[in-house]
């Protein structure tokens, strides 16, 4: 490593050829990829408080069922809680809006457009993305998209509410639902800008990826974390065109009086005027891309913890080509399971075998990759700073939401327990809770790198601990209310008398939920009061292996000032026997006889 | 045990605050301390941590299990019984996956927290290992596809019996309609474009099999041990035909038309007695968002047997003996033009 004074009058040399910077043009209009990933997850950030508000709000009906509350009036007004008792329509838009903001404008926008933009570049060896503009364009679509979705739930009829997946005819028809008309359609303009701007970004990571790695950052040295977002990036480009298609037809549907989805219907007294379509059409577009999205949002988490573990067990990653091969894997077979979101739409059951047999495959790589993480630790080192809390907790819910998809892959199984809370449950674990921990931890690890600054350890643990006591305090007991057959999407269940035995769970899982809220409080006051206040960082607190490590403690424009650097050797040479430290960076070159340890 | 759990989430919430102040004050004091370096205190505490919250997690899934490992809904019909045996074997492998990498997780995240003494293994791959964790998983996925599959054979893929009895399920926002094939067991085609009046569920009066046909409101009969053919239309939007105590569900699709078919093997009346439960249902709920009163879309069924059925069968009016006047104005049509 150079030193610090020598790196920081390269800096300097080098900033002299860049022309002066305007407060618009750095911090708004930004087209270096620091500042656009910061404004990724600042906005992610700020969605994801809506979508957790309104979680813990239908949390608060489904626990105390057709009560009360003082806050639903402040918060829905007395139109969608007269007397403070919450509206059952406003219940299915929380539920519609929360699972939108938190699939894609968390986990997919905040979470590979923060991590990506980041971390691509500074662990590739680059100096940008391909294509700043492009990329600067891609934050400014997700903008537009994120105003819009918030500004939907502001309208008198009430932002869409026919679930995420937005299923028509209830989507299609304002007569079916409130939330059917002008707040649908915002939906649907918001998700178009928001494709756009994931395939803009999308794009953008994969051509730097192949084309800007430095001299010896072969692709068998690259990091987990950068195969994991190029994988991410190709599932995106490949899928989201066909939300478009879908979304576009959906418009026409509503607008232009097309047909793609819509057949014989009688509604609101009398028939429309639609002929031939069919709604499964809808859902096949949607699953095309709906399967892949939850490892769009998944497998950055994956990657992700890769890194967190290796660095703080002070060990390699554990079969480094296996966890290559199996994202590769797990990618390519996202493309072919979409059917199991379907097997009780009445498609032919032969082709519910086909798609219970495709889906039960993926659990072969996805149990090679917990396995790994879990060899990682053994006879490890282990550093608890806050992320790797995060990263060891999300091998857990990895685990133990991967386990209850292989009940719900089963075609012959999904008949009884299809669309229930088990459903819910076993979502929100393997991907919200796997995905959402990663970010934290992702967030700890990196945030000295994107603010010169640390967070505060102690509230980090106390952070880490509530968060996950709430997380699996919300969603473990949910499988069971799951297995009695509660729907989900159900306002209340207690006008089935056999549902009685779930309001206990009920009440349990909505105290887990508030909890959980409340804790990410802690995260925020540490987060805000970090960037400002927080202590100042070095230049590699974690003494990790990474390239991004060898910028200066706050990279400038460019990242390196100087030379790019120049890679030796792959990312994980940790506890190396006979090296002075227990890491060697990617920089310094192998010694004579040494050979690099990511290959067999 | 359940105010109890209401009381510890109450205060840990409590202590959640208090700790945060405290914190806040520390970290003031301890300006001098360096964030990147974590004390070994506090490492082994995190470490701690773990093991402790594994074992409370065990517990706690075992007393989930215990109050509520058998919630599910009784079983009443005939496959159900194979059904409820292939969802125990799977939840069987499942939990026991479930239990055991957790506990080696959590084990593993206390027992190796660093240590002075410690060398780390540089261990960067065993393909031995590596084969094992792939073919162990493959081999277990390859039964429990072929168990499921051959179940989804036997059930799903099977043709319903010539003699079963044919029952249309019809939805709409927000109830649901059923409709009797009558004595020819065939329910007359029907389509919504025909709805007019009286005739709510757009029957065709021009197919012959539609006069004798019956329909019900409210809740619907079948006999037990007789497969039962159900057709399903809906009306506007998508909804979900689920009857949690027969292990069967499928979606109502506007413009198609889906099926199933079961053989109920208890009447509701023993269903009663060996739950101890007069006011036990059978019921048909939605299971597909649909609006504003998804919540609440049900209809109650009553098994009984053969002849309960067959008497009360015998006292509903046929669609013809309901709304006599449409066939009348479709004869007066038919003779308009063949005149
Ligand atoms: C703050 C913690 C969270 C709580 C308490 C929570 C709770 C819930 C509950 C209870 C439902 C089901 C409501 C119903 O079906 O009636 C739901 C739906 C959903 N949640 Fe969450 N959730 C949380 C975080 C997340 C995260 C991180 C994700 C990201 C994947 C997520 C994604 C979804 C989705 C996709 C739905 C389905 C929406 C729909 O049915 O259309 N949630 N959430
Ligand atoms: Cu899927
Ligand atoms: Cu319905």
């Amino acid at each position: 490593m150079s030193t610090e004074t020598q790196a920081n009058a390269e800096h300097h040399a080098h900033e002299e050829h860049h022309h002066e910077e305007t407060f618009i043009t750095k911090y708004i209009f930004s087209q270096d990829h620091k500042m656009i990933s910061k404004q990724f997850l600042l906005t992610g950030m700020f969605m994801a408080v809506i979508g957790m508000i309104m979680s813990t709000l239908f949390r608060m009906q489904l626990g105390w069922q057709g009560e009360s509350f003082k806050v639903f009036s402040w918060l829905l007004g007395d139109r969608w809680a007269p007397d403070g008792v919450m509206d059952s329509n406003i219940y299915l838009a929380l539920v519609t809006i929360h699972g939108t903001i938190m699939v894609f404008f968390l986990l997919t926008a905040g979470l590979s457009g923060t991590f990506a933009n980041f971390l691509i570049p500074l662990q590739i060896g680059a100096r940008d993305m391909a294509s700043g503009f492009l990329n600067m364009l891609s934050y400014w679509f997700f903008f537009l998209s994120s105003c819009i979705m918030f500004g939907s739930i502001f309208i008198e009829t009430g932002p869409a509410s026919g679930g995420w997946t937005i299923y028509p005819p209830l989507s299609a028809l304002p007569e079916a639902m409130p939330g059917s008309g002008l707040g649908m359609t915002l939906w649907l303009l918001s998700m178009t800008l928001f494709v756009v701007s994931s395939l803009l970004g999308g794009l953008n990571y994969v051509v730097t990826i192949i084309n800007l790695r430095t001299k010896g950052m072969s692709m068998l040295r690259l990091p987990l974390s950068i195969w994991a977002l190029f994988v991410t990036a190709i599932l995106g480009v490949l899928s989201f065109p066909v939300l478009v298609s879908a979304v576009l037809l959906l418009m026409a549907d509503r607008l232009l009086g097309t047909s793609f989805y819509l057949s014989d219907i009688f509604i609101n007294g009398q028939v429309l005027d639609f002929h031939g379509g069919s709604p499964i059409l809808y859902e096949h577009l949607f699953w095309f891309l709906g399967h892949p999205e939850v490892y769009i949002v998944l497998l950055p988490a994956l990657g992700l913890s890769s890194e967190i573990i290796a660095t703080n067990s002070r060990k390699p990653i554990f079969g480094y080509r296996a966890m290559v091969g199996s994202i590769l894997a797990i990618g390519f077979l996202s493309f072919i399971v979409w059917g199991h979101h379907m097997f009780m739409t009445g498609m032919n059951p032969f082709l519910g075998a086909v798609f219970t047999f495709t889906t039960l495959l993926i659990a072969i790589p996805s149990a090679v990759k917990a396995f790994n993480y879990i060899t990682t630790l053994w006879k490890g080192n282990i550093v608890y700073t806050p992320a790797m809390l995060f990263a060891v907790a999300m091998v857990s819910t990895f685990v133990t939401g991967g386990v209850t998809g292989i009940i719900l892959a089963d075609s012959a199984l999904d008949i009884a327990i299809h669309d229930t809370l088990f459903v819910t449950a076993h979502f929100h674990v393997v991907m919200g809770l796997s995905s959402v921990m990663a970010m934290f931890g992702g967030v700890y690890h990196w945030f000295p790198k994107m603010y010169g600054r640390m967070m505060n350890t102690k509230l980090g643990y106390a952070h880490f601990w509530l968060t996950f006591v709430a997380a699996y305090g919300v969603f473990f007991p949910m499988h069971f209310t799951g297995i009695m057959g509660v729907p989900r999407r159900y306002y209340t269940n207690s006008e089935f008398p056999m549902f009685d035995a779930a309001l206990p769970l009920d009440l349990i899982i909505s105290m887990f939920a508030i909890l959980g809220a409340f804790a990410q409080v802690i995260f925020f006051f540490n987060f805000f009061y970090s960037i400002f206040r927080g202590q100042k960082a070095i230049q590699n607190p974690w003494r990790a292996n990474t390239l991004e490590w060898t910028t200066p403690v706050i990279p400038g424009h460019g990242n390196w000032p100087g030379e790019l650097p120049v890679v030796h050797r792959w990312a994980y040479d940790y506890s190396k026997p006979g090296k002075p430290e227990d890491f060697v960076v990617q920089t310094v070159p192998l010694e004579d006889g040494e050979e690099d340890g990511g290959g067999h | 045990m359940i105010s109890l759990l209401t009381y510890a989430v109450i205060i840990l919430g409590i202590i959640a605050i208090v700790q945060l102040a405290r914190v806040f004050e520390l970290t003031g004091e301890l300006k001098g301390r360096k964030e990147w370096e974590i004390s070994e205190k506090d490492n082994s505490t995190q470490a701690n941590l773990w093991l402790w919250f594994g074992i409370i997690l065990f517990i706690l899934f075992g007393w989930l299990v215990v109050e509520y490992g058998d919630s599910a809904q009784p079983n009443g019909s005939l496959h159900g019984v194979a059904y409820d045996n292939l969802l125990m074997v799977n939840f069987a492998i499942v939990v026991f996956v479930f239990l055991l990498v957790n506990a080696v997780l959590f084990y593993f995240a206390w027992k190796y927290k660093r240590d002075a003494n410690r060398v780390p293994e540089y261990f960067t791959h065993s393909t031995k290992l590596e084969m094992i964790w792939t073919i162990v998983p493959s081999i277990v996925m390859a039964g429990i596809i072929i168990y499921g599959i051959l179940f989804w054979y036997e059930t799903i893929m099977t043709k319903p019996s010539e003699d079963a009895i044919a029952i249309e399920l019809y939805s709409k926002q927000f109830d649901w309609t059923a409709r009797y094939g009558g004595k020819d067991n065939q329910v007359g085609s029907a389509n919504v474009r025909l709805i007019e009046g009286a005739n709510f569920l757009g029957i065709d009066v021009e197919d012959p099999s539609s006069k004798d046909d019956i329909i019900i409101k409210g809740e619907f009969h079948i006999p037990v041990n007789k497969e039962i053919s159900f057709q399903l239309r809906s009306q506007d939007v998508l909804h979900g035909a689920y009857m949690p105590n027969f292990r069967m569900q499928i979606n109502t699709v506007p413009g198609q038309m889906t099926r199933f078919h079961f053989t109920p093997n208890k009447t509701t009346k023993q269903q009663r007695e060996e739950l101890d439960n007069p006011d036990f249902h059978y019921v048909l709920l939605c299971n597909k968002i649909c609006g504003s009163a998804h919540y609440n879309m049900q209809m109650n069924i009553i098994v009984e047997t053969e002849e309960e059925y067959n008497k009360w069968l015998g006292e509903q009016q046929d669609f013809m003996a309901q709304v006599p006047e449409l066939f009348e104005n479709n004869n007066e049509k038919l003779m308009a033009e063949k005149k």
